[in-house]
């Protein structure tokens, strides 16, 4: 097995062109409990860790671009204020060992329905983007075109993850998951929710409940529908419990899960419904009274 | 022992220090009731019995310091690796190792053709051959082995092996098993060595009173009658299976090996690797857990197998998800209870039917079905009573050892008719329990009498009494503190508390006519003028702590402070199993015994010398000493260069076996009793479980060591609450499908509660220093008491175990 430990960002996209087949590693918290089970023999692997570049995040704008190595525990210290939703599924991620060492791109590169930040940036907006690189150049690719099956996402063999784009948060965000423990959980299922009063939109997110991490597009334009029609983004009144019960299912209805060793399909179906008002209970509080204190 | 072993087996040597530090912490809670003691012991040492010095092994565990059997090093050392079945029932029709002996720096591929001696093995009975012969019975069974320079090597090697398989339906639920002629026999009949038959490893029926007809029926005002099921637990000891094998000059093995029983592990060996026992070797190596996942052997003879064959040291280190095949279970249960009780409570008889999936081969399940039939009907005086415990044998992953044995499974299903029956009564659970808890005088389902004190129902009320934890105050909420905690699933949102109790009954030692003694070797000698005393036994250190209490039963034996201890190896003779919550009475009892005969050596030296005739002679403080006329000389001065060096064994009382069809019979050697109270908060929309507190009461009959007591009752709490909510082994169709601990959970520090203890002491007059076994009796009693409170948050009956939020949600 060759082990490549290039130094610069353009010496790791070279060795990627020359071994499109390696496989990259930073934290190594997913790659060598792969590799430790016997579940992946790469011919290569790519050590990104001398790469500084990739555990740096910067804000310019309304967008914060986070280096794919960034792990989750500086994610939760220093990032919890314009990624909140980012931040709380960070808290879920693994233990404190894990979470000093894991970050987004390596959930992004393993593409996994239950990695945890899935749901948070799916539901941060249609304008997160991932920033993939190789030696011909640079790409960036809308998060609602990254997952494309099981453990695949749209990358080319010969590309690297080098950063997210994920806009600063306008608003509140939540994110549950659930496991049979109360930590250190593969998650049965997952839930990430979003108010975007700026663009006057609402982002969601589903993990472990279908092949690949997705959006419940018919929920969010309900409720998309619900808030303009009402004018609740202005008058931040209650939405009522049969807006909440409705958008439940419809984030119910999104999620085509499996029965695994982990839960059963229909348990995911109903936790997910029950996730769904919850967060959306509680990000509309926290608005409400954002609306309330300003008026 | 040549230079090299030496530097090995220094890993496992231990010394024990003499600190205070452990007074910190944990023992807040205890309360001492009773009398003392049963013989008056001067604590000349405050690291004597009585005291909690800490352990030798602790600080280097918690800074990752501990040299485990996995570490262990050798010049010139091979590696070796497992070929297993993918199946869980196949014919071989062929292996053909040639592929896998052409890959550059394989020393050797066996398999049962290679097999020198005798090709079975088995705790019990016989029947598991050391590699598989023409079938497997489970999925995960060895079918040959490889030695090589590097484990990458090895595993490639294994990779290369090709074996023809014809694969079988397998023999899973109980209707197949118990219909061989229709789905087939695991063990063909002509190839049984059981006693059983069909495919039943062992049975075991037991009646007592008028047994369990319908005019005792007739006597009860209210029947209850339920199923229950456990599902399969794992002992998830942290440490793999791992050893080294090194081949003598004189054509035998030293193995250093991570087991629970040195002895048992040789006496199965020697005739595989067709050796004289003397030349089989064994020593101790460090131990990451066991709870009775190391009863059985697992690498141990193929280490010695390759190491044979190539004559060089063979080191096996299992990965996580083959330590998972390579180790027996807890038994899987299908159990029936039916009770009957009068309007005031009296229960009136009991019944039931325990079915305990051995898996495909026997490992102890006679055992574990013994104490199923004669302890599953709990702490109770029940005047009828009727069992039949069997276990089967099956396709699935075989089961065995695990901590409670055979008793876990029962208590969840009489202490969840305990709780039925209360509701039925309408009458408070605790009291219900109460009014039928046996006490010193009663007598057992079988016929046995409890001779020593069983305060089953005071151990309920402090349980009860000891104060409630506040209630979750959803201004101030710590979201760490609820279900789900920092997953986010609630802020307060469908959380609802539930309260349950429980108590449950365990048996210490083996049982049923098991003369399982236990050797010690103490030698006092006088080293840098100081007198010291060492301690050489076979007892198997698995983290229970025997070596911190060896240490002080010496100090309080001898008068002397320092205490060294031996490496466990097979150079003494045999301590039994650590297992069974024994080795403290057992090995402890042992070494209290050769520790007296020490010290007479020691005082009768003296009384030849200079002719004392005061019969009040003792050793304190590092001298002779007569209680009426004070020191009389040093060890020191009365030893000069000699040592005393002397060997005990201690056997526990004779028991015998059961009666098989009526389980009459003195067949237990002491009986230990905990009680819990349970508090959960449920999120019942989510089915999340959080348990808040869980409290115990436990008699211990002599704290030796108060801290580590403490210890011991807090993990067997945790390793119960498990059971109750999240460990579960999944199985199939015969195939495991969960064999890591991404997805076998276990409890975590979020999961795991306060645990309040309440420490009784009130003597066993048959054990030494009046002591009880610790280790199990919580583990069996914990889990009912979390099912109970998840039953009274959710009102649902929740009849199987461990509880999933598929069965709190109707979503499964």
């Amino acid at each position: 097995m060759e082990f490549l430990r290039p130094a610069t960002w353009d010496e790791a996209l070279a060795a990627k062109a020359e071994y499109p087949t390696a496989l990259p590693i930073s934290g190594g918290t997913d790659v060598m409990v792969e590799m430790n089970f016997d579940v992946h023999r790469p011919s290569a692997i790519l050590d990104l860790n001398r790469i500084t570049e990739l555990t740096e995040w910067s804000i310019d704008g309304d967008v914060v671009r986070l280096g794919a190595s960034v792990p989750y525990s500086r994610i939760i210290n220093e990032l919890s204020g314009p990624l909140p939703g980012l931040a709380l599924a960070a808290h879920t991620v693994g233990s404190p060992q894990i979470r000093n060492r894991g970050g987004v791109g390596g959930n992004l590169g393993a593409a996994s329905p239950a990695g945890d930040s899935h749901p948070a940036l799916l539901a941060a907006g249609r304008d997160v983007f991932v920033e993939v690189a190789s030696v011909r150049g640079t790409r960036m690719i809308a998060i609602d075109d990254f997952y494309v099956g099981v453990k695949r996402n749209s990358m080319e063999q010969d590309e690297l993850i080098r950063a997210v784009h994920i806009p600063v948060a306008d608003g509140p965000q939540q994110f549950s998951k659930i496991g049979t423990r109360n930590a250190m959980v593969i998650a049965v299922c997952a839930f990430g929710f979003a108010l975007h009063p700026k663009n006057g939109t609402v982002g969601t997110g589903i993990g472990s409940a279908a092949p690949t991490p997705r959006r419940a597009v018919e929920a969010e334009q309900y409720l998309q529908g619900v808030l303009a029609e009402r004018g609740l983004w202005e008058s931040g009144d209650l939405l009522g419990t049969e807006v909440i019960q409705k958008f439940g299912e419809l984030v119910k209805a999104a999620a085509s899960p499996i029965d695994d060793v982990r839960g059963t399909a229909d348990y995911r179906r109903h936790a997910l419904a029950v996730m769904a008002r919850r967060t959306l209970t509680w990000t509309w509080n926290d608005y409400s009274k954002q609306i309330r204190s300003a008026a | 022992m040549n230079e090299r072993s030496e530097r090995i087996i220094q890993h496992s040597a231990w010394r024990s220090h003499r600190t205070s530090e452990a007074r910190a912490g944990g023992l807040s809670t205890r309360t001492i009731q009773g009398q003392k003691n049963l013989q008056d012991i001067r604590q000349a040492s405050k690291d004597g019995i009585g005291g909690s010095p800490l352990r030798p092994d602790g600080t280097l565990k918690v800074k990752g310091e501990f040299a485990y059997s996995s570490d262990m090093w050798h010049e010139d050392m091979l590696w070796g690796m497992a070929l297993r079945s993918p199946h869980p029932r196949a014919n071989i029709l062929s292996v053909d190792i040639s592929d896998a002996l052409k890959v550059p720096g394989v020393y050797a591929v066996l398999t049962h053709d290679d097999i020198p001696g005798t090709k079975y093995y088995g705790l019990e009975i016989q029947d598991q051959p050391a590699l598989a012969i023409d079938k497997v019975r489970y999925h995960g069974e060895a079918i040959a082995l490889v030695a090589a320079d590097h484990p990458e090597t090895a595993r490639r090697a294994v990779k290369k092996i090709k074996v023809e398989y014809e694969v079988l339906t397998p023999i899973v639920t109980e209707e197949q098993c118990l219909n061989p002629e229709v789905y087939g026999y695991v063990h063909e009949p002509h190839e049984y060595k059981s006693h059983g038959s069909g495919n039943i490893v062992h049975s075991q029926k037991l009646v007592s009173g008028g047994g369990v007809t319908d005019e005792i029926r007739a006597l009860a005002d209210v029947i209850i009658k339920s199923d229950y099921e456990v599902g399969m637990q794992d002992q998830a000891f942290l440490g793999p299976e791992s050893g080294l094998a090194v081949p003598a000059e004189d054509g035998g093995i030293d193995l250093y090996i991570a087991t629970q029983w040195l002895h048992v592990d040789r006496q199965q060996m020697a005739p595989v690797l067709a050796l004289p026992e003397e030349k089989v070797r064994l020593t101790l190596a460090g131990v990451g857990g066991a709870f009775g996942g190391r009863e059985d052997l697992s690498m141990q003879i193929h280490a010695c197998l390759l190491a044979q064959h190539t004559g060089k040291p063979v080191k096996i280190v299992y990965a996580r998800d083959e330590s998972f095949f390579g180790h027996v279970h807890r038994h899987p249960a299908k159990m029936t209870y039916e009770h009957g009780a009068t309007r005031d409570g009296r229960l009136v008889f009991a019944d039931a039917r325990i079915v305990l999936d051995g898996g495909a081969y026997a490992s102890a399940s006679p055992a574990v079905v013994g104490n199923a039939a004669s302890l599953g009907h709990g702490p109770y005086v029940i005047p009828n009573v009727r069992m039949e415990a069997i276990a089967l044998y099956s396709n699935n992953p075989s089961c065995g050892a695990m901590r409670g044995f055979g008793a876990v499974q029962a208590a969840f299903a009489y202490e969840s008719q305990m709780d039925k029956l209360a509701a039925a009564l309408d009458m408070d659970p605790v009291e219900l329990r109460q009014l039928n808890a046996m006490a010193e005088g009663d007598y057992m389902p079988t016929g046995q009498q409890i001779d020593s004190p069983a305060p089953v129902a005071e151990l309920l009320q402090r349980v009860k009494d000891m104060p409630l934890p506040p209630p979750l105050d959803l201004d101030n909420l710590d979201i760490r503190q609820i279900p789900g905690a920092l997953s986010n699933t609630s802020h307060g949102e469908g959380i609802v508390r539930g309260i349950g109790y429980s108590v449950g009954i365990k048996n210490v030692g083996f049982s049923e006519g098991f003369d399982d003694y236990s050797t010690a070797r103490v030698r006092i000698e006088v080293i840098g003028g100081e007198p010291v005393a060492m301690v050489h036994t076979a007892m198997a250190e698995v983290g229970q702590g025997g070596v911190t209490v060896h240490a002080q039963i010496v100090r309080t034996e001898l008068g002397v402070e320092q205490v060294t201890i031996h490496p466990a190896n097979t150079e003494v003779g045999s301590a039994g199993s650590t297992s069974a919550s024994r080795q403290t009475y057992m090995t402890g009892g042992a070494v209290k015994l050769a520790a007296e005969a020490v010290k007479q050596a020691v005082i009768d030296k003296g009384r030849r010398r200079y002719g004392w005739t005061q019969s009040d002679l003792t050793l304190i403080g590092g001298k002779v000493v007569s209680e009426s006329q004070g020191a009389l000389i040093s060890v020191v001065d009365l030893l000069g260069d000699e040592a005393i060096d002397l060997t005990r064994e201690h056997h526990h009382r004779p028991t015998v076996p059961f009666d098989k069809e009526t389980g009459q019979g003195f067949g237990h050697v002491q009986y230990t009793f905990c009680a819990n109270r349970a508090v959960v908060d449920v999120d019942v929309e989510l089915g999340l479980v959080k348990v808040v507190e869980l409290t115990a009461a436990q008699d211990v009959g002599r704290a030796l060591n108060p801290l580590s007591v403490v210890g011991q009752i807090q993990g067997g709490c945790t390793q119960a609450l498990g059971l109750a909510v999240m460990e579960e082994i999944i199985v199939k169709d015969g195939k495991v499908r969960n064999a890591s601990f991404t997805d076998y959970l276990i409890p975590t520090i979020l999961d795991t509660p306060p645990i309040p203890v309440d420490v009784l002491e009130r003597p066993d007059p048959h054990a030494p220093y009046g002591l009880r076994g610790v280790g199990e009796a919580p583990t069996v009693s914990a889990t009912p008491s979390i099912v109970a409170a998840i039953r009274a948050a959710t009102g649902l009956a929740l009849n199987r175990i461990p509880v999933r939020p598929e069965h709190l949600t109707d979503t499964l």
